[in-house]
């Protein structure tokens, strides 16, 4: 008994004081989801990086943007924790700003290519002549790497942060398509389906009203992924030099401008790329967390 | 059509293509449904059966299937007959969930997941009759506590997933009343729940029925289920009708040997156990919708079969008051 983790026993067990509150599915999904502690951790994280995101304007200890001629390429100390870069700015505080434009970038095209995809994979999975020329579309478009894709899109669009969004969008619209697909080829068969059109349903209404919302699970998870590819994906483009403009601090920009100073400096690496580590991880445990609990209920809600 | 009738088919033909050819799944069905009444059709699997009841809701997957003749002639709440076989696509939803509900056979998947089922009893009672939110979830309670769910009030609010079977078995008929339907198509409603609960809802459909005057129709592969709540039955074979009549003397003395084959098939009490009581089988199967015999079809099948049943199809002839057989020798069937 004392060798049982604490913590553990509190979750697993119904409480029996509340034996017929209904359950929605959102509810379910939150004690499956929590049963790991690392994804817990990672999902605590994500809401400390997505607070600071959120509030870095008014919580970063220096200006940003303040140059410093005498304070430059100075390393870690008390007053600057993450040293200052070639022009003496703080790290710490371009470390904080960064996080808001990585996350904002990964949030847009998590929403492009979630919406794009699932319109696509709704199309394909549920009008099935469509199905073989927009698989192949999508066949056609993942043949190639991600960057070497969203490179070629950045340079027909020129750069800036929304053409980054748009091609990322792009990019990653194809993987939502064939899940969406999948999925919905799946449901579209389900007896309530039937049920539904015997009700008098119409046709948009059995796709967007009692299709989609069982495709959300799966939708979820991938929009997870993506997000922390597209950050992932955003810091590459940043760094090659055709993503986000350089003036702008995102956290492959920083890494960029490092390139020439990291053997004297290498914190002005190490910082920034810590930031991408630790929010692509978090992201890709707290997406395999939701993948695992969403697959038990739905075993056991049929 | 008779004023008395709610649903009148003539000469249904509804045909799948398939590599081979055309498959006949229902090859000139014609059958009437009175209010009021529970019409049961009855059949093996493969007999049709399913396929002509999703001929009346137009449900049939298209391609491959089609209805290629035939009319199936509705009255509505109006009182206006009309031809479902001919209705636009848009006129025949307003008559689907509406003016014709309909109960599918597996309760268990029947319901969507992500909805409580007091917004699937709803949700036809906004779309057809126009009721808000607040009104259609009066009248889902109303329902839920018509068709004999405890604590109904809570019940509202949960997930399908909360339910047993039986219970959403009650759902699929609440949500199938909720518009008062004058004609309920019931697919094999009770056969994926067990005996007991098979009965409460059996009880439930014919107090429904008294209540509401909902007329049904009735597929089933049971004929113990057929003398529980049928009025007439219909049974049939190889997507055609070959014996029709009133529920008792088609059950004591039926005229067809299929229908006399299947109702042998029944075990009951009583029966004889080792080998002199072996349970009665029909040999072989339903011939393949492709490739029907010539004559008749059952006569591959007929222990009664002679060289000149195999000649010509047998005609559906009266052989009582309300009561047809499609059998050449159905004076023989005892």
């Amino acid at each position: 008994m004392a060798s049982v983790p604490a913590g553990h026993g509190n979750v697993s067990l119904p409480s029996p004081a509340k034996p017929h509150r209904s359950r929605s599915p959102a509810a379910l999904l939150m004690r499956q989801l929590f049963r790991r502690r690392l994804v817990v951790l990672s999902f605590l994280i994500m809401l400390t990086i997505l607070a600071v995101a959120l509030l870095a304007p008014w919580i970063t200890p220096f200006n940003p943007m303040k140059m410093d001629i005498l304070g430059r390429l100075k390393p870690p100390s008390a007053a600057h924790w993450f040293g200052t870069d070639e022009y003496g700015r703080d790290v710490l505080s371009r470390v904080m700003l960064g996080a808001r434009l990585s996350l904002l970038v990964g949030l847009l095209v998590v929403v492009v290519a979630t919406l794009m995809g699932t319109l696509l994979g709704l199309a394909a999975g549920y009008i099935r002549p469509l199905d073989g020329v927009l698989m192949r579309l999508t066949d056609a478009l993942m043949a190639f790497p991600d960057i070497l894709l969203a490179i070629a899109f950045m340079a027909a669009l020129g750069p800036s942060l929304y053409n980054v969004v748009l091609a990322l969008g792009i990019v990653y619209t194809p993987r939502v398509a064939r899940v969406v697909r999948a999925a919905c080829l799946v449901v579209r068969e389900m007896p309530f389906i039937e049920a539904a059109t015997a009700l008098g349903a119409s046709t948009p209404r059995i796709v967007f009203l009692h299709i989609l919302p069982n495709l959300i699970s799966p939708i979820l998870v991938q929009a997870t992924f993506i997000f922390a590819y597209a950050i992932l994906t955003e810091a590459a483009l940043s760094f090659l030099g055709v993503g986000v403009p350089p003036t702008t601090p995102t956290w492959g920009n920083m890494i960029a401008g490092a390139q020439q100073y990291f053997q004297q400096a290498d914190w002005l690496i190490l910082f920034p790329g810590c930031a991408i580590v630790l929010t692509v991880l978090s992201l890709q445990i707290v997406g395999d967390g939701l993948r695992d609990a969403l697959d038990p209920r739905l075993q056991k809600a049929k | 059509m008779d004023t008395d009738l709610t649903l009148d088919i003539r000469n249904l033909q509804t045909h799948f293509t398939a590599d081979p050819g055309v498959s006949k799944a229902v090859d000139g069905v014609s059958f009437a449904v009175r209010r009021n009444e529970t019409l049961a059709v009855v059949g093996e699997s493969g007999s049709g059966k399913s396929v002509t009841s999703l001929s009346a809701m137009r449900l049939i997957p298209s391609p491959p299937g089609i209805i290629a003749g035939g009319e199936i002639l509705f009255r509505g709440r109006d009182g206006q007959v009309r031809d479902l076989a001919r209705l636009s696509e848009r006129a025949m939803r307003s008559v689907r969930g509406n003016e014709i509900g309909m109960i599918f056979q597996e309760p268990m998947t029947s319901l969507n997941p992500v909805y409580t089922v007091g917004d699937q009893i709803g949700e036809a009672l906004r779309y057809h009759q126009g009721l808000d939110r607040r009104a259609a979830r009066a009248e889902a309670l109303a329902m839920l506590k018509k068709v004999g769910i405890p604590a109904a009030e809570r019940r509202l609010d949960e997930y399908p997933h909360q339910m047993s079977g039986g219970m959403r078995q009650r759902v699929m008929i609440a949500m199938a009343l909720a518009c008062r339907p004058t004609l309920l198509i019931a697919d094999e409603p009770t056969t994926a729940l067990d005996v007991t609960i098979q009965a409460q809802i059996l009880d439930l459909m014919r107090r429904l029925q008294e209540e509401t005057g909902t007329s049904i129709l009735f597929i089933t592969h049971n004929l113990g289920v057929v003398a529980e709540v049928a009025h007439r039955v219909v049974v049939m074979y190889a997507g055609r009708i070959v014996e029709e009549g009133d529920v008792r003397s088609l059950l004591k003395s039926p005229k067809h040997p299929y229908t006399r084959g299947l109702l042998a098939c029944m075990p009951h009490l009583g029966q004889r156990r080792g080998d002199g009581g072996r349970l009665h089988a029909i040999p072989g199967s339903v011939p393949s919708p492709l490739n029907r015999p010539r004559g008749c079809t059952f006569a591959t099948r007929c222990p009664l079969a002679e060289p000149a049943c195999t000649a010509a199809e047998p005609v559906l002839e009266p052989v009582g008051p309300d009561h047809s057989a499609r059998c050449r020798r159905w004076r023989d069937v005892q």
